[in-house]
């Protein structure tokens, strides 16, 4: 009874928190500075038509940097846990339905498509090297499920995974030396604006963190599937 | 005018779903329950002018979320069997 009421009070007070900063709220109707600085200057500094790849990947590349490091941690812990509880315990899996089979031929290489179309057009269109990772990784999930004895090559996963999130640290470094600083992407030619060889390295940039992304997620995946 | 309502409906529809979610009895359901709040809310940023955030949204919170849960549900089904 006092739980109930604690938590009803609780509630309550976060209600009149929201609710008071919903009564505050008024539209801007102009961007504030930073924003307008990017606005402004983003399409001849970095040339990519997708704003918010020009600011994730170039004016905050270090952040991204970041992100993808906590999400290696992450992999790196879960299959260091997943590893070492028991080993070979397979029990008689139950067959998955034919529905499921024949739609995940079907929807498996649709699914990838859409995936690598994302990250490799994340300066142009909406989405990027995160999101098209997450499809990419989804794929693979449907395959797992779709086929119990589905067995990923761990050896080319981490391979590929190692080998772009080296490829990303060095083309940062490589911006300090022949470009402004570092992640600095005019290392390469800006381009015509709004092509797919535009905006210097992000696409490539991008396309290292999408199969970055992509590879651990399936990563953890497939550990949980093995143990 | 008509964001407002259309804002509002899906509001009522996520917080419905979200209360679904804490308190249905059913598992099953209730990774659905979770799901579907993701993506509503994730039509919710592309109506405010976020595409990019709506496609992390949908592909994250709705898409690879529901799915590991439904996994991860079946694995502890057929251990306990």
């Amino acid at each position: 009874m006092i739980k109930k009421s604690l938590i009803l009070i609780l509630l309550i007070a976060l209600g009149g928190i929201f609710f008071s900063l919903f009564r505050s709220f008024t539209p801007q109707n102009e961007l504030p500075d930073v924003g307008k600085y990017y606005a402004e200057n983003a399409m001849e500094q970095v040339g990519a038509a997708n704003l918010v790849t020009a600011v994730v990947v170039t004016y905050r590349g270090l952040d991204t940097l970041g992100e993808v490091t906590i999400l290696f941690l992450t992999a790196a812990i879960i299959a260091f846990f997943l590893k070492h509880t028991n080993p070979k315990t397979k029990e008689k899996e139950s067959k998955p339905s034919e529905i499921l089979q024949t739609a995940s031929r079907v929807l498996a290489p649709i699914i990838f498509m859409v995936g690598v179309y994302i990250f490799i057009n994340g300066h142009l269109t909406p989405g990027g090297g995160f999101q098209g990772g997450a499809v990419v990784a989804s794929g693979v999930i449907l395959l797992i499920l779709s086929n119990p004895n589905f067995k990923l090559n761990h050896r080319l996963i981490t391979v590929v995974e190692s080998i772009s999130g080296l490829s990303f640290v060095i083309i940062g470094v490589l911006g300090i030396f022949l470009a402004g600083g570092f992640l600095d992407n005019s290392l390469l030619s800006l381009g015509t604006f709004g092509t797919i060889f535009s905006a210097g390295a992000v696409p490539i940039i991008y396309i290292f963190v999408g199969l970055k992304v992509g590879s651990e997620l399936a990563n953890i995946v497939a550990t949980m599937n093995q143990e | 005018m008509v964001f407002t309502i259309v804002a509002f409906i899906l509001g009522i529809i996520m917080i419905t779903a979200a209360i679904m979610a804490v308190g249905q009895k059913k598992l099953s359901t209730a990774i659905i329950a979770a799901g579907v709040v993701s993506l509503l809310a994730s039509v919710l940023y592309l109506l405010l002018a976020a595409p990019d955030v709506a496609m992390t949204e949908a592909s994250i919170g709705s898409g690879l979320t529901t799915i590991i849960f439904f996994y991860v549900l079946n694995k502890i089904k057929k251990t306990n069997d």
